[in-house]
């Protein structure tokens, strides 16, 4: 994985087949998606809020538009997508549950990566200083972060089967940049993994 | 009866001496079938060419012209002397390299640098259209070009792209000929015209009616010009081109060469100074009638029309890879008519990428040096180059 990728995008890479059409949601400055198009050959997509990011993105030949993961997934027909994709997002948006039912959705297969609320540190430091916490990857005061929606994977896996998503599998992210496989009902990787990396199905679509 | 040597029946635009490019005239084996049920025979195409098809014909890049433009995108301007409109956009080096594309550009029909519109000779009569010219649309005038494309054995364009009502013909082309459009870069424009753009055009449109020397439409006949009606239909669409902010920053309430009011109705203010410049120097280069078939064309243009009201329907199934880009301070396209076309775009599942510029130049952005929009373009159109092996 000397990709230079981050490390969720990595392990999100890595699943991707070739040819596959992708949307990227909250797609930074491109990096997955010129990743994805060098090496896999996709029919890459990104929606992104920044407009600075997203003109940047089509200058260099990314398909991009301006948009909010909020309001504009309602558009996309469904299931057109071989996979879609969440990363890091899901908590700064206004209703999780509604974009992660769009993404199930449009998306044959959708991939979420988001921060684990429910690491041991963060939990200690919250019992420990009776503030809210601030760690590393997640630096910001209670009243300046953009993550309004943060969740433990526990919570994720109980949002994921309200809205008839089925886990296909799911990777414990860890402080090292590491991934492994992890069992999503098991209370250690709730407690020990920095960030998750959720592979999903939903239950209403055609198997494939 | 020499009627084409009097001088009444001349273009009162374009003279013949002024050379509107290269022109190809079909005949009556190849009308142009109009929206209005009509057609129109013979036509003739004016256009320019910049930059060389490669043996494929896989380079050929399309643009469309706004409203008063023409065929002089990227090259001196015969009757005014200036630059191509698009200088700055297409040429060697530039976004629209000619060193690698082959660029097309048409002057419209119903228009005046050449290509058959209201001041041409209608062969039945002997005479200028005038008002007997049918009413043409945003599709007939991509019809034309379709034509004219057939003619120089062009099947498919990598690229299209337009801005205003350039911008409508792109996307009339990405909806009519999916096949034959590989890209698409429809820029300040909208699916359909909106009301205020309407009654911004009936302004202009009963200002030229309204010259005593529009005669009806017949002024070529009666040796007139309506150029004051054109002029003021000019002074009021150039003020929707620019932006509050833009007439602030660059006239305020600056007075125009006196050191006080006059208490009179000369151009005591830069800005009425220079919307007079604007709407007197048009009338040198543009025809009155052409103005009203052309707005005409833009007030009629509403492309989910024809798709059961769904704009989406229009690109269903569109292999076209789509860039639409719009300006912050454009109160004549908004952002918000081209995000529209974006969603429309996204529900249909294509392939398109949506940018907003931020300037406070208004909907004449688009011509103007706006680094991000070249940046967009030459990104883009490289991309779709390198994916269709276009070196």
């Amino acid at each position: 994985m000397s990709n230079g990728l981050r490390p969720d995008l990595a392990a999100i890479a890595e699943v991707i087949p070739q040819g596959a059409r992708v949307l990227d949601i909250g797609c930074g400055d491109g990096a997955l998606l010129e990743h994805l198009a060098a090496t896999k050959n996709v029919d890459g997509r990104g929606l992104e809020l920044s407009q600075h990011n997203v003109n940047a993105c089509v200058a260099r030949g990314l398909s991009v538009v301006q948009g909010d993961a909020d309001t504009d997934l309602g558009d996309y027909p469904a299931q057109i997508f071989d996979v879609a994709i969440l990363s890091q997002t899901i908590q700064a948006t206004r209703s999780p549950k509604t974009v992660l039912a769009a993404l199930l959705r449009i998306g044959k297969l959708t991939a979420v990566s988001f921060p684990n609320f429910g690491h041991w540190r963060i939990r200690l430091s919250l019992l420990a200083n009776g503030r809210m916490p601030q760690t590393r990857t997640l630096g910001y005061t209670w009243h300046e972060t953009p993550n309004i929606h943060l969740c433990t994977i526990a919570d994720f896996v109980a949002l994921t089967e309200e809205v008839g998503g089925v886990v296909q599998s799911a990777l414990a992210l860890r402080k090292d940049g590491h991934t492994q496989a992890m069992q999503v009902h098991a209370w250690g990787p709730n407690l020990l993994a920095e960030g998750a990396i959720f592979f999903l199905r939903s239950k209403n679509a055609p198997s494939t | 009866m020499a009627e084409a040597a009097n001088p009444k029946f001349l273009r009162p635009v374009v003279a013949p001496e002024v050379d509107p490019g290269q022109a190809i005239t079909f005949g009556a084996d190849r009308p142009l079938l109009l929206d209005a049920g009509r057609e129109l025979s013979p036509v003739t195409i004016a256009y320019m060419t910049y930059g060389e098809l490669n043996a494929q014909k896989s380079n050929a890049v399309l643009i469309c012209h706004a409203l008063t433009l023409d065929q002089f995108a990227a090259s001196q301007h015969p009757v005014t002397g200036k630059p191509g409109w698009w200088d700055t956009l297409i040429g060697p080096g530039k976004p629209i390299d000619t060193n690698r594309f082959f660029v097309i550009c048409a002057n419209v029909v119903g228009g005046c640098m050449g290509t058959t519109g209201p001041a041409s000779i209608d062969p039945t009569t002997g005479k200028p259209y005038g008002l007997s010219f049918p009413v043409v649309t945003i599709k007939d005038m991509v019809r034309a070009q379709a034509m004219l494309l057939d003619a120089l054995g062009i099947e498919q364009l990598l690229c299209v792209l337009g801005g205003s009502m350039g911008g409508m013909q792109v996307l009339q082309w990405a909806a009519s000929y999916p096949e034959r459009v590989l890209s698409a870069i429809p820029i300040a424009t909208a699916a359909n015209h909106s009301a205020q753009n309407i009654a911004f055009h009936e302004v202009g449109r009963q200002a030229i009616m309204a010259d005593p020397d529009w005669k009806g439409g017949a002024y070529q006949l009666e040796g007139t010009q309506p150029s004051k009606g054109l002029a003021v239909a000019r002074m009021a669409a150039h003020i929707t081109y620019l932006s509050e902010a833009a007439l602030q920053r660059k006239f305020g309430r600056n007075l125009q060469n006196r050191n006080a009011i006059s208490f009179g109705f000369g151009p005591d203010f830069q800005i009425e100074s220079y919307l007079r410049h604007q709407g007197m120097t048009f009338v040198d280069r543009f025809d009155a009638n052409s103005y009203l078939y052309i707005t005409r064309a833009m007030d009629y243009f509403d492309l989910a029309e024809d798709y059961g009201g769904v704009l989406a329907e229009a690109f269903r199934g569109t292999k076209t890879r789509f860039c639409i880009v719009s300006f912050t301070s454009d109160w004549l396209f908004p952002t918000v008519e081209n995000k529209h076309i974006a969603h429309a775009l996204n529900a249909a599942a294509a392939n398109v990428s949506f940018v907003e510029i931020d300037t406070d130049r208004g909907h004449d952005a688009f011509l103007l040096d706006e680094p991000e929009m070249f940046a967009t373009v030459r990104g883009f159109i490289n991309s779709v180059a390198a994916s269709h092996g276009v070196k």
